[in-house]
């Protein structure tokens, strides 16, 4: 059905790219809150979920009104040259289900990250013990997952995967130095 | 029968023969792209076998998305009438 809607390489595209949006906004929360007064872990996870919820939802519906458009625009064009309505045909049906499958990609893949992410916070919460600090945890996480964002973007364009994460991780260490530099001072 | 049908690329004509073949055990499928633009293909589909089921094969072209231009040519045969 993807195919038919020529919609499998815009959800590759959109996995990664809204992964890196969660991930990158989840480093540069937790970053604020390590360089900011202690603050209770209470409001640190309510403030990274919030953030995460939202990137999720703006995901979901942005990629569903983009798609349902491009699809119909793409669908009535068809229908011009065939002279005749495919609503009911496997293209009409591919018209109205591929943009829900493009949404739910697009808004899970943000959502998923930041969870992962948090899941040293959670511990912390729960009382677990943990050998590292859980905001230095999560900032570690969140770098593992960019650096893992590469290796999948090295498999789609057939480039070495080490180098690709590797090409990922510095654009993620650069943004932690950049956080750094204008708050962290 | 040979049929004349205006289809979208996709799904291609692989697609198109294997599903109209799968509709009855000896049905044999010939396509042929006629015509070839941005958007669409005209194709002549020939298929042969007995007891071809109309109704099955253009829902099945309707399903892709295809539009049955015009009937081009049909054999019937009445089997009874060779005893």
């Amino acid at each position: 059905m993807l195919k038919l809607a020529k919609s499998d390489h815009i959800t590759r595209r959109y996995f990664v790219v809204n992964g890196f949006d969660g991930a990158l906004t989840m480093l540069g929360l937790i970053m604020g809150f390590v360089f900011s007064r202690p603050a209770d872990l209470d409001i640190v996870i309510n403030v990274c979920l919030a953030a995460a919820i939202a990137l999720g939802m703006s995901g979901l519906s942005s990629a569903y009104a983009s798609e349902s458009a491009e699809r119909q625009r793409a669908l009535k064009k068809l229908e011009d040259a065939m002279v005749c309505d495919l609503s009911q045909s496997a293209h009409g049906k591919a018209a109205k289900r591929a943009p829900i499958l493009v949404s739910i990609v697009n808004g899970s893949a943000p959502l998923l990250i930041c969870f992962f992410i948090m899941i040293p916070l959670w511990l912390a919460d729960a009382d677990i013990w943990q050998p590292i600090e859980p905001l230095y945890s999560a900032i570690l996480i969140a770098l593992l997952l960019v650096f893992l964002l590469g290796v999948f973007l090295g498999g789609i364009s057939g480039k070495w995967w080490l180098r690709s994460g590797i090409e990922t991780l510095v654009l993620a260490v650069i943004t932690a130095i950049l956080i750094y530099a204008l708050t962290g001072w | 029968m040979i049929l004349d049908v205006l289809k979208p690329h996709e799904p291609g004509i692989l697609k198109v023969s294997s599903d109209i073949a799968a509709l009855g055990e000896n049905y044999c499928v010939h396509v042929t792209v006629i015509e070839l633009d941005e958007r669409t293909e005209t194709l002549k589909i020939e298929v042969t076998g007995d007891s071809l089921d109309f109704d099955l094969i253009t829902s099945v072209l309707t399903e892709m998305g295809a539009s049955l231009h015009s009937i081009d040519e049909v054999v019937a045969i009445n089997e009874k009438g060779n005893d």
